[in-house]
């Protein structure tokens, strides 16, 4: 197998990678798009965050990824039926939905072998159920054909997949972060998906030398010999793989200052955003970005930070007006501090 | 000239040279030729020298999705009863050269998955109850037959590190390549050994940046050629030499601008006009893509070769950059025919085959379920229960015997795609009006073709000729940018304008897309068809051309009259046109929008 290159070793594009950390952190902000240029290390970064994934108990042998410490409700039928399953520890999955997958193996479908031999209906989980409590990547997400983002959108919405097709009945919890990365060139991602979003980031190519060199350097060497290419970054890797697992466990005791959650809620309304869900996305990703750091307390520095991440694809758009949502979120993040 | 032709089968054999060593790591070549001796030769001498024992295919553009990526192997998976995975050709030609044919036609649905198994090495698969991840090295040989505007894909473009255009080279330079399989092999154990040094990095760096190519997947690419071609010369780090083939092969055809800092106002003229470049009129040059060098750039080249065996610098890197660059880029940059920064994407991803997969279910009919379409499992086995009998026990095991030709898909109905393609008159008359709201009212539009995820394309018309700025794309950043780049002025070319929206539209009849017209103008024709002025002899040609576009297309179309007092003449047009007129005086955009989508509606 070709192996990831290391996260820790990405040049630069900072706001996608505190944008992919903080999404880790706390699942409940809703996944992270990454737009922008050619070769700028999109899916690298994604497919690198599979090694920085703490460890997670799940039920041994369950195909679902159900966690055996949460409620019944929230399990598949399986665990929630049955004798508690034991526990294993397991990294949260990412798992990638690649191009040209088809319908039954994204939702699930009828087991071919079971029905071909035994004659028997059971249900073969899909990517869904893979996916379930950690991270779904869709490379080109711009290029995934609609029939399959159409059984996306309600399962990232809901939480559940409910399966009604040949013949089976099947519902399972399907929680996870949707990461989709593509180029806004080949095609526009339709209004309700981008809606799904937690997090929407802007890569730009970098336009200084220095950088560009670094991105060769680091990515001949890599080539040049992976492995110890990667034992170089293993350090650093595990610090930020420690950092995540102490944020995952601190974040429920971040406190989030009265004043921040009334920046929040000024600069939603400056902008004129939709509903609340803008409002209450600052708040996670400033109370993550500070679990992030080993604080206890969210500070205006966390909102500022990723404000213009978790606004960017929810300001109420002129479709046509291109240089439009960054500015605009910068100008009324410079108000807000006038003020 | 000869030794420019000589010199540039000189690149196309290192270029071979350099696929051959490491076609994974440089993803490939893009092979711009039209099918003929010289690219056969190549592709012959090329073959010929590849590994032994590796696999050469080639990629159909018919190859569909289920053949490319493979799936379920129904036959095997009946006999059997057990399901068995049929490998696709990415899957067989692993290790080795997929060739793509007609690249420049090949549908998303070859290009992603290509592009994302150049990108990673990778080959996953989730299809049709088949799951398998599994190690796939290629390298790709796309064969770009485009003329004018059509190219491969860019996102192809982007991870092909080799470019080569054999189109006009004369069958006089061809030569049997100057290496033996065994000096590959030697090369490729000799090439990770090679050193880059700093300076040969930064300066490679310094070249993409200066060349304007933004992508930094050039540089690395460009890193990794330069490496081959070191390894190639016995030479255990890259040096100068390598650094100037490089950038003809691999930077130079990607260059978006000339090597020096731009004058503010050549990169302000450039911007826009880039827009442009989208259009696909007939009558204009064909933009040939920037990498043949000039002859005395050639010559330029080999003096400076003996010239300088010293230590490189960058600048001199871009020197010869500037020197390489063929003549006419030059003049095409002033002219706005400069390959766009932003080339055109192909923003209509998938349309063709969604209809086997959404929209109302409308029953089931035989079919293969592996073309990407449902099976119906139901009607599947309803087909096949009464033969059980007769078809005996099955040998697996399995309790009901299915055959291929009990498949049933489903079929769905759905609403088929609109395209609205605007024409825009931006002649004199109508420019010194309206210009500015005509386009606000198309921007007005826009956002609703947005809401209603049609697609759209604009066609222009002034001076002598008409073109078509916008081909339908989804996109409307490239919209906006084209709109917003127009220019006004000139005569009015009704004629042609009409001629090339009823091309425009017989073209997305075919292909099963359900085109609409807005047209926005004065009505007042002055040019005819052949250039020449003339009110009259130019309303009458224009007249003609709109019964004609009647008579070739029965797509729905309205007529916008832009002049400051209705006119009879635009009221004339739409009546041969058989579209409906509005006459809209003093409207302003927002007007405009809601009478356009009252008569769409």
């Amino acid at each position: 197998m070709a192996k990831a290159f290391p996260f820790t070793a990405i040049v630069g594009q900072d706001e996608m990678k505190t944008a992919l950390l903080v999404a880790a952190v706390d699942p409940s902000i809703g996944g992270v798009l990454v737009f922008g240029d050619r070769g700028t290390g999109k899916s690298t970064a994604i497919r690198a965050l599979a090694a920085l994934m703490p460890k997670i108990p799940m039920g041994d042998g369950c195909a679902f990824n159900c966690n055996p410490e949460e409620k019944r409700s929230f399990q598949c039928p399986r665990c929630a039926g049955g004798e508690t399953p034991k526990t294993r520890m397991k990294p949260i999955p990412v798992v990638d939905l690649p191009l040209g997958a088809t319908e039954d193996r994204v939702i699930g479908a009828l087991d071919l072998e079971r029905a071909l031999h035994d004659g028997e209906k059971a249900f073969e989980p899909g990517l869904l159920a893979r996916a379930h409590r950690g991270f779904l990547y869709i490379d080109e997400v711009n290029l995934l054909e609609d029939h399959i983002v159409d059984s996306l959108l309600d399962v990232a919405a809901s939480g559940e997949n409910v399966v009604e097709r040949e013949g089976l009945s099947v519902r399972h919890p399907a929680r996870f972060v949707l990461v989709g990365s593509g180029n806004p060139e080949e095609g526009e991602l339709r209004p309700q998906l981008l809606d799904r979003f937690g997090l929407s980031v802007e890569v730009r190519t970098p336009q200084d030398i220095e950088s560009r060199i670094e991105i060769v350097r680091q990515r001949d060497a890599f080539e040049r010999d992976p492995d110890a290419f990667i034992k170089k970054q293993q350090r650093k890797e595990g610090r930020v793989r420690k950092k995540l697992q102490r944020a995952r466990e601190l974040i429920a005791e971040v406190d989030v200052p009265a004043e921040v959650l009334e920046a929040a809620a000024r600069l939603c309304l400056a902008l004129g955003t939709d509903g609340l869900r803008g409002e209450l996305t600052l708040v996670r990703t400033a109370r993550a970005r500070a679990a992030l750091d080993g604080r206890r307390e969210a500070g205006l520095d966390d909102l500022r930070a990723l404000a213009p991440s978790v606004l960017r694809h929810r300001l109420r758009r002129d479709p046509l007006d291109e240089s439009g949502s960054t500015v605009r979120i910068d100008k009324a993040l410079a108000e807000l501090e006038a003020a | 000239m000869i030794e420019e032709q000589e010199a540039r089968w000189q690149d196309a054999v290192l270029a071979a040279a350099c696929l051959l060593i490491d076609g994974p790591g440089l993803g490939g070549l893009r092979l711009r030729a039209r099918p003929g001796p010289v690219r056969d030769f190549w592709l012959e001498q090329t073959r010929a020298l590849a590994q032994v024992g590796r696999p050469w295919r080639k990629i159909p553009l018919s190859c569909s999705e289920s053949r490319l990526l493979g799936g379920l192997d129904l036959s095997a998976t009946l006999r059997t009863g057990a399901p068995v995975m049929a490998r696709g050709l990415l899957a067989d030609v692993d290790g080795g050269v997929a060739l793509l044919c007609m690249a420049e036609r090949a549908s998303p649905t070859l290009t992603a998955p290509l592009a994302a198994l150049l990108d990673e090495p990778v080959l996953r698969i989730e299809r049709e109850g088949v799951t398998s991840v599994q190690d796939c090295r290629i390298s790709l040989i796309a064969l770009d037959e485009g003329v004018d505007d059509e190219a491969l894909a860019v996102t192809l473009q982007d991870r092909l590190a080799l470019y080569l255009d054999l189109d006009t080279l004369s069958i006089a330079v061809l030569d049997d390549f100057p290496f033996a399989r065994s000096d590959l092999d030697e090369a490729r154990t000799r090439l990770s050994r090679v050193a880059l040094p700093d300076a040969a990095l930064a300066s490679l760096c310094r070249a993409t940046l200066a060349l304007g190519i933004d992508s930094p997947r050039s540089a690395l690419l460009a890193a990794r050629t330069a490496r081959c071609l070191a390894a190639l010369a016995g030479r255990d780090a890259v040096g100068d030499e390598e650094l100037e083939r490089v950038l003809r092969l691999v930077l130079l055809p990607r260059a978006t601008r000339l090597p020096a800092p731009p004058e503010p106002e050549q990169e302000e003229a450039a911007e826009p006009e880039a827009a442009q470049e989208t259009s696909e009129t007939p009558d204009e040059p064909p933009p040939s893509p920037p990498p043949e060098g000039g002859d005395d750039a050639e010559q330029d080249d080999s003096d400076r070769r003996e010239r300088n065996q010293d230590q490189l610098d960058d600048e001199r890197l871009l020197e010869a950059a500037e020197a390489l660059l063929p003549a006419d880029l030059l003049k095409r940059l002033a002219a706005g025919k400069l390959r766009s920064r932003r080339p055109r994407g192909a923003g209509k991803s998938g349309a063709q085959q969604r209809h086997l997969l959404r929209g109302r279910p409308m029953g089931s009919l035989p079919g293969d379920p592996r073309s990407g379409a449902r099976l119906d499992l139901m009607a599947t086995l309803r087909t096949a229960a009464p033969w059980q009998r007769l078809r005996g026990p099955s040998p697996g095991g399995a309790r009901v015997r299915v055959q291929p030709d009990d498949f049933r898909v489903v079929r769905f109905r759905q609403r088929t795609q609109t395209v609205t393609v605007f024409v825009v008159d931006a002649s004199g008359s109508s420019a010194l009006y309206r210009l500015a709201e005509a386009k606000g009212a198309v921007e007005l539009l826009l956002a609703d073709c947005y809401v209603r995820r049609d697609e759209v394309a604009l066609i222009t018309f002034r001076g002598d000729h008409a073109e078509l700025l916008l081909p339908p794309t989804r996109s409307l950043v490239r919209a906006k940018r084209s709109l917003s780049a127009l220019p006004g002025g000139g005569g009015t070319p009704l004629a042609s304008a009409i001629d090339t929206t009823a091309e425009l539209l017989e073209q997305l009849d075919r292909r099963g897309v359900t085109p609409a017209y807005v047209m926005l103008t004065d009505g007042r024709a002055n040019i005819c068809r052949d250039g020449s002025a003339g009110r009259e002899a130019a309303t009458e040609e224009a007249l003609a051309a709109a019964k004609q576009l009647r008579a070739r297309s029965a797509a729905p179309g309205m007529v916008i009259d832009t002049s400051p007092r209705p006119h009879r003449s635009a009221d004339r047009l739409a009546r041969a046109l058989d579209a409906l007129y509005l006459p809209l005086p003093n409207a302003d955009a927002a007007q405009l929008q809601a009478a356009v989508r009252q008569a769409a509606a």
